[in-house]
């Protein structure tokens, strides 16, 4: 995966993570034009599309666009999956995931993502590890906020 | 300045803000806050206010000043202040920044650090923004981990090891061994990193992936780790809608792929287990989709069996019904790839993908027309015709160009015949006509030219198609052109194959004036149909006055094209009247395609030009000569001699280097260039001025017999003229300067019932000598 963006309806960037580098100019073009190309496709179209040179495979979920580039290689269907396994992940930990907790708690957003790719690939395919493991990683900030470790 | 508030708090502020310009108020004061706090020291607050600065940089705010806060908050020792510093390291430091170099020491602490926590932090951070030269800093620790720790750490450090291969290809050689040794794991999450750095490490280097295939090889243990998986008992940590554990099984697939590709070992080791994959995962879900779409591309590019191929091809086939739109268009893409390899499979699904032309989704219409043209063949060229027409008229726009030229090259290769060919091409023209590419409409016009005995037809159904539309450019170009060249036929009225219809001069001069006149038609057209309003002045007989006050007109016309033309024209009518039967013989012949580097002396506005070359307004001026008839009307066109033909004609005449140099001569010779069976040639140059050459050619008979239809058609190699090399438009000034002279003639004619053609080549002119300037 070269990178995932979650965008709102009206193109408010939630969470962009990036696994290539890129300026800053460039990703905020990026950024810019596959929102407004995503946002421009109709409800029951398809969720591949082709975008320069890269895949782009996206769904939403509520009010949210989870949007993701993979190269050539890469399994449509098996990325559709990923999305998926990421939005159960925080709907788990959030309980019941909406927007908002997305934007309140963004990098808990992120720890989750990072718990689940590492380097653009999936990392872990047990939800339930993924879990444990963030669960174990609060829990190690929480004690720090006390200890001085 | 204000007490710096707590993130959500900030966040809440921040989308209060009714207009763009308090929100940036809001933000000021919060990053003038964060960079006092950044400047004081530890204050046990850090981390929210990287945190808050992090959020402002998402919402797109500038926030570089946060960078050394990161590469300190790494090195801090409280894990809630790493947590925070690595994140802001992959937002805002990336391989391009010099601050990134800083953070490789604290990151190779923190990869032996006690607690794996902090050590996935680092693996985390390495694997997303690690710069090559941190990836070669610190890969042999990479590697150490790989061996002899924990899963939680070995399944991050494989897919670190993965970036630092990507980044540094020749580090693969380090990692390989212990590639190796990680398929032997039980652990899923190992597994699916193994599996995946073994692709990385086969896809770079050839050389690797010989070792893995080499037997024993891998491809017996992955076999063996996916039989666990699809045959196995039921895991729930792993299962998703029933299939266990998807992520490693498409992981594993495509390794097998790359595994299997070109080699029969290999592939033969992996039969097995793909057909039973294939029979076995439940569709129903996307997610068994998915592993089945994988194994589908791996049996397509391995060296399969064919019956292993046509159960692919039949879930493919499968797909492309499947109501889900995404498995469809998953299928079309698959399908496109093999129409070349396993033409016939994909053939027996014409139908299901002729269907999804129809379908709501651009994505999926492009599959589908894509496909649709590959699939066309001789024999089923006119039921897909007539749905690509169909298709053509209703497609997004965006498509139509693709289909209009894929709709052209189909015909032209399968057409079954002439009529239905150029059938197919004017409904082309008349549904898309403005989305066709330019050379389509010189390629349209040697078509019919090729098809004589179409020519009736054709200007009929041109002459009608210009009455109902004349806004599609293309079609416009093409009608005007052959109701120029055949606008006899079209005044005869009787044609075999349409009704008959009762065309007056009036009424063809009626539709090209309106050509002319409206405003819809471009520069190109109208130079189209003034051409043609010329070109009937040799055809009708009543109305030449009219055609004379048309061109005269355009004489003064802004377009300076279009002018040009006119007044070449007015030029013939007034000084030329007896040539104008000139313009018969050089009207089949175009330049096609501004790839074809051929003389345009023969195309239409040339005329003038070669008007010079041909005889000038001096004495020794004769007209071919028809023998055996008088009336104009006899140069016919016969259309053997076609465009096509005419740059064959021109094949063999290279174009000299281009030395500017004029030709310099003294009297005015005659030379006799041909004789055959009677028929006579004899060629005298003049120079007329400094740029001009006048060579007159002069044709004679001598045998008994009337001579009739006789043709003549002369070309001359193009001149090479600095920054201009596309073609008949820019022409005129291609006769100033002349460069070493050839000529080739093509005469036909017939006598006696039979007809003759010949070609003679001229490369030297009688009184002809280049001199440099």
């Amino acid at each position: 995966m070269q990178f995932m963006l979650l965008f709102s309806r009206q193109g408010k960037l939630r969470l962009q993570k990036w696994y290539v580098p890129l300026s800053d100019k460039e990703k905020k073009k990026i950024t810019r034009e596959l929102v407004q190309t995503v946002l421009a496709r109709k409800p029951k179209m398809c969720s591949f599309l082709e975008w320069r040179d890269l895949k782009i495979v996206y769904k939403r979920y509520a009010s949210l666009y989870f949007c993701c580039a993979i190269e050539d290689q890469d399994n449509e269907l098996i990325t559709l999956e990923i999305i998926h396994r990421y939005v159960e992940l925080l709907d788990k930990y959030f309980g019941s995931v909406c927007e908002l907790d997305i934007i309140f708690n963004f990098e808990k957003a992120y720890f989750i993502l990072d718990e689940f790719l590492l380097g653009g690939e999936a990392q872990e395919t047990s939800k339930k590890n993924v879990l444990k493991a963030i669960e174990q990683a609060d829990l190690l900030q929480e004690l720090n906020a006390f200890n001085v470790n | 300045m204000s007490p710096s508030v707590p993130l959500q708090e900030m966040i809440r502020a921040i989308r209060s803000a009714r207009t763009q310009c308090e929100e940036r108020g809001v933000i000021q004061r919060e990053c003038a806050a964060i960079r006092a706090q950044f400047r004081q020291s530890d204050n046990g607050g850090r981390s929210h206010n990287l945190a808050k600065l992090l959020y402002v940089h998402m919402l797109g705010y500038p926030a570089h000043f946060g960078q050394m806060e990161c590469v300190r908050m790494i090195a801090s020792p409280r894990y809630s202040e790493k947590r925070v510093g690595y994140l802001g390291a992959m937002m805002l430091l990336d391989e391009k920044q010099d601050a990134s170099l800083l953070i490789t020491n604290s990151i190779k602490n923190d990869l032996s650090h006690s607690n794996q926590y902090v050590q996935s932090l680092a693996l985390c951070t390495l694997a997303c923004m690690g710069s090559a030269e941190m990836c070669r800093d610190l890969a042999p620790e990479i590697d150490r981990l790989l061996r002899a720790s924990n899963s939680y750490i070995k399944k991050k450090a494989a897919l670190c090891a993965v970036h630092i291969v990507r980044k540094v290809h020749d580090l693969g050689e380090l990692f390989t061994p212990a590639a190796r040794s990680l398929l032997a794991e039980k652990n899923h999450g190992v597994l699916h990193g193994a599996v995946v750095l073994i692709t990385e490490l086969c896809e770079r280097n050839q050389e690797t992936l010989e070792r893995f295939r080499k037997v024993p090889g891998t491809v017996p243990d992955l076999v063996q780790i996916m039989k666990g998986l699809v045959i196995s008992g039921y895991s729930p940590e792993h299962d998703v809608a029933g299939i266990s554990d998807p992520f490693l099984q498409v992981r594993i697939l495509r390794l097998l792929r790359i595994l299997g590709r070109n080699n029969e070992g290999a592939s033969d080791a992996m039969n097995d287990l793909l057909a039973q994959v294939a029979t076995n995962t439940d569709s129903t879900k996307t997610v068994g989709n998915a592993v089945l779409y994988e194994t589908v591309l791996t049996v397509l590019h391995i060296k399969s069996e064919s019956g292993l191929r046509v159960l692919a091809v039949n879930i493919l086939g499968r797909f492309l019904l499947n109501n889900d739109r995404n498995i469809r268009y998953i299928a079309m893409i698959s399908l496109q790839k093999i129409v070349g390899t396993d033409h016939n499979a994909v053939q027996r699904h014409r139908g299901t993908i002729v269907d999804c032309l129809k379908d709501q989704d651009a994505s999926v219409k492009r599959r589908a027309l894509d496909l649709s043209l590959a699939l066309v063949s001789a024999s089923n060229v006119r039921s897909m015709m007539k749905e690509l027409l169909l298709f053509l008229s209703s497609c997004p726009p965006e498509l139509r160009a693709q289909a209009a030229s894929g709709i052209f090259n189909a015909a032209e290769r399968y057409a079954p015949s002439q009529r239905w060919h150029i059938d197919t091409i004017l409904h082309v023209l008349t549904t898309a006509g403005g989305d066709v590419r330019d050379e389509t409409v010189p390629n349209l016009i040697q078509l019919i030219t090729n098809a004589s005995e179409l020519h009736c037809y054709t200007v009929h159904k041109l002459y009608r198609a210009l009455l109902t539309d004349i806004s599609q450019q293309s079609l416009v170009q093409v009608a005007c052109w052959c109701i120029g060249e055949y606008g006899d036929l079209l005044l005869r009225g009787e044609c075999q194959e349409t009704e008959p219809v009762q065309v007056t001069e009036d009424d063809v001069l009626d539709a090209l004036e309106t050509v002319l006149q409206s405003h819809m038609s471009s520069p190109a057209t109208r130079g189209f149909a003034l051409t043609a309003t010329m070109k009937l002045s040799t055809r009708i007989t009543d109305n030449v006055d009219r055609i004379r006050s048309i061109v005269s007109i355009y004489g003064s016309c802004i377009d300076v094209e279009l002018q040009q033309r006119a007044v070449e024209y007015n030029a013939l009518f007034r000084k030329y009247d007896h040539m104008r039967f000139v313009l018969k013989m050089q009207s089949s012949v175009f330049c096609s395609g501004s790839n074809r580097q051929v003389s345009p002396l023969v195309f239409l506005p040339q005329v003038c030009d070669l008007l010079d070359l041909l005889g000038g307004s001096e004495v020794t001026l004769q007209p071919i000569p028809a023998v055996g008839g008088t009336a104009p009307g006899l140069f016919t066109n016969t259309s053997s001699t076609t465009g096509g033909d005419l740059l064959d004609l021109l094949g063999g005449l290279e174009p000299a280097p281009p030395e500017l140099s004029y030709l310099i001569f003294s009297a005015a010779p005659t030379v006799q260039v041909y004789e055959k069976a009677g028929v006579a040639l004899t060629l005298s140059c003049e120079k007329q001025s400094d740029s001009g050459l006048t060579v007159t050619l002069t044709a004679s008979n001598s045998t008994d017999s009337d001579i009739s239809s006789f043709t003549l058609q002369a070309a001359v190699p193009k001149v090479q003229i600095l920054a201009n090399s596309s073609c008949f438009t820019q022409s005129k000034s291609f006769f100033r300067l002349q460069v070493n002279l050839k000529m080739r003639i093509r005469i036909s004619y017939s006598s006696q019932g039979s007809a003759f053609q010949d070609t003679v080549q001229i490369d030297s002119f009688p009184g002809l000598s280049a001199a440099g300037h």
